[in-house]
């Protein structure tokens, strides 16, 4: 069958790497899958400050005070860049955050997991922005451009999460046997649902081929997550840590580190909302932009009465 | 409660004493109002103010941080602590009772309009101390303050147009803004009062500082179409140590970590 033209040219642009730009015909499936993956993406940095927001105000020294404030407001940032990528698709904020709150639109899991101690914001930084920034680095060079350009910027700020992360654990691993324990629980906490973030392995990933095909995804799940896996080894032992899975072992054949068997079925009953935290985040978002509504409200009644002058 | 002022022999008789404890009230100030504001971060009612306020809060732990390491490098210099004093031991291990700040900057968030009109008065005040503590004698001071001062320019710009954006909002914003207005203004007058600086060597016009604030007030509440409270019921105490409950549960907080686990590095 003869396709259209604007197909072939969508489908030569993507040949070619060419960007895909907002006014550029593409098909509505491509559009679908990105606003999703784009608006899925903005709702997991905001959730995603909530757990670590918890901790701004008893972090232990100003110096760390400041560098977490940073840290989270980056993440507000990253959303509002997220959320402008996704309007350039044709929907606005306002349902993107009404999809949130009636749970209709996912966030990241990994957001579902409580903050129990100070460590817990360490192996954050270390383990979750640093999966995140291995899923991220690929997206930079996704064949929508405002996604793409939004995850240059993103990726820019993300290593100097990660880095924090990993300077409280390392700290932590060097302090009094109290604070060793508290980073060695929150790596074993945080370990499984960071690897967990790559999401389902490729045998039963519904949405890799079309993603690969259509260049918005450049590597598989598993491949990442092995990438992840190999680094996260080296650094624990920098660390004078453990990762807590006894299969994890060097594969000389492979080139790769062995790892256990994910429990999948903990990571489906999160997604389905029933982690955790689940309830709370939502509760506390949902909250926010209630209460927030008399602003909004004010801010647009101003904006129209003023203008009118 | 165990507190680092033990640990340091400061006679009020001292000729360091006066310009430690201002340095100190100027941090406190900084890092209260700071730390009321970071409690908001990733609760705001919309994104980029929520992002607006984290910034605010941000530019004021980093000035608080100055003018702390500042007070612990005098501690040092005049040789009246055994052991290294640091920015960290002024925040997290002194009792409520020994924090300087003005009460305004510890009264809690209540709504985000209530928030935003603190800022607003505080900054304010703020903008115009500065602007003559730029020129001070103490060299420190003046550098800091400096510094600082083209932040504080765009947190008076920030939060005036937020005030008078709610005030003439809705009516509902603007009953909010009025209820704030009323809620606050008590704590006011203690800004102005000054007090500090002077036992501090440090010479500030009190009195301009006082009518360039009214000014500033009066006007941006005036387009804000609220009114200025009437009453001269003023409170005063935090610069003495006084202070309200709001101060104890935010400590409680803060230093929650480094009381638990005393002595380490974080
Ligand atoms: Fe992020
Ligand atoms: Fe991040």
């Amino acid at each position: 069958m003869q396709q259209a033209e604007p197909e072939i040219i969508f489908d030569d642009k993507i040949e070619q790497e060419i960007k895909i730009e907002p006014k550029d015909w593409m098909p509505e499936k491509y559009r679908q899958t990105l606003i999703r993956q784009i608006s899925q993406h903005a709702h997991s940095e905001i959730v995603g400050m909530l757990p670590e927001g918890n901790w701004i105000t008893r972090a232990p020294s100003l110096r760390r005070k400041a560098i977490l404030l940073a840290k989270v407001q980056d993440e507000a940032g990253h959303g509002l860049y997220l959320y402008s990528a996704a309007e350039t698709l044709g929907i606005g904020r306002e349902e993107m955050y009404d999809q949130l709150h009636t749970g209709k639109a996912k966030y990241s899991s990994i957001f579902n997991y409580p903050t129990l101690t100070w460590a817990d914001i360490g192996a954050i930084g270390w383990l979750v922005d640093g999966a995140a920034i291995m899923n991220q680095v690929p997206l930079c060079r996704a064949s929508y451009g405002p996604y793409a350009r939004a995850m240059v910027r993103i990726c820019k700020e993300e290593s100097f999460h990660q880095r924090q992360g990993f300077e409280i654990l390392l700290t932590l691993g060097k302090g009094s046997k109290e604070q060793r324990d508290m980073a060695q629980d929150a790596i074993n906490r945080w370990w499984w649902p960071s690897i967990m973030m790559f999401g389902p392995p490729d045998d039963s990933s519904p949405h890799t081929i079309q993603n690969t095909k259509w260049k918005i995804k450049r590597f598989t799940n598993d491949e990442l997550r092995q990438r992840f896996v190999d680094i996260c080894a080296e650094q624990v032992k920098v660390l004078g840590l453990e990762l807590p899975d006894n299969d994890l072992k060097w594969n000389e054949e492979r080139g790769h580190y062995d790892f256990g068997e994910i429990n999948w079925d903990e990571f489906w009953e999160v997604v389905k909302g029933n982690g955790p935290c689940n309830k709370e985040r939502l509760e506390t978002r949902q909250k926010a932009w209630d209460n927030g509504a008399w602003v909004r409200e004010a801010a647009s009644a101003f904006a129209e009465k003023r203008n009118g002058l | 409660m165990e507190s680092i002022l033990d640990k340091i022999q400061l006679p009020g008789s001292h000729p360091a004493a006066g310009i430690i404890h201002y340095t100190l009230h100027l941090a406190d100030n900084a890092l209260v109002i700071a730390h009321r504001n970071s409690e908001w971060c990733g609760h705001g009612p919309i994104l980029e103010q929520d992002i607006a306020l984290a910034n605010i809060a941000l530019d004021l732990v980093g000035q608080a941080r100055n003018f702390y390491q500042y007070a612990a490098a005098l501690i040092a210099e005049n040789n009246l602590s055994s052991i290294t004093i640091t920015e960290d031991d002024f925040a997290y291990l002194r009792a409520a009772d020994e924090f300087k700040n003005f009460l305004l900057t510890e009264q809690s968030n209540g709504h985000w309009g209530t928030t935003i009109l603190r800022q607003f008065l505080f900054s304010t005040y703020q903008y115009f101390l500065y602007r003559q503590l730029q020129h001070c004698s103490n060299e420190h001071l003046a550098a800091i303050a400096q510094k600082a001062l083209k932040e504080v320019t765009y947190h008076v710009r920030w939060s005036s147009e937020w005030v008078i954006r709610l005030g003439d909002g809705t009516a509902e914003s603007h009953q909010k803004m009025q209820d704030a207005l009323n809620e606050l203004w008590p704590f006011t007058d203690e800004l102005l009062t000054g007090g500090l600086a002077s036992a501090a060597n440090i010479s500030l016009d009190d009195t301009l500082i006082k009518t360039e604030w009214t000014e500033k007030i009066t006007s941006v509440i005036a387009d804000a179409t609220l009114h200025l409270p009437t009453s001269r019921q003023y409170v005063y105490g935090g610069t003495e140590g006084k202070h309200t409950p709001h101060l104890t549960a935010m400590l409680k907080d803060m230093q929650y970590l480094q009381r638990t686990y005393p002595g380490v590095e974080w």
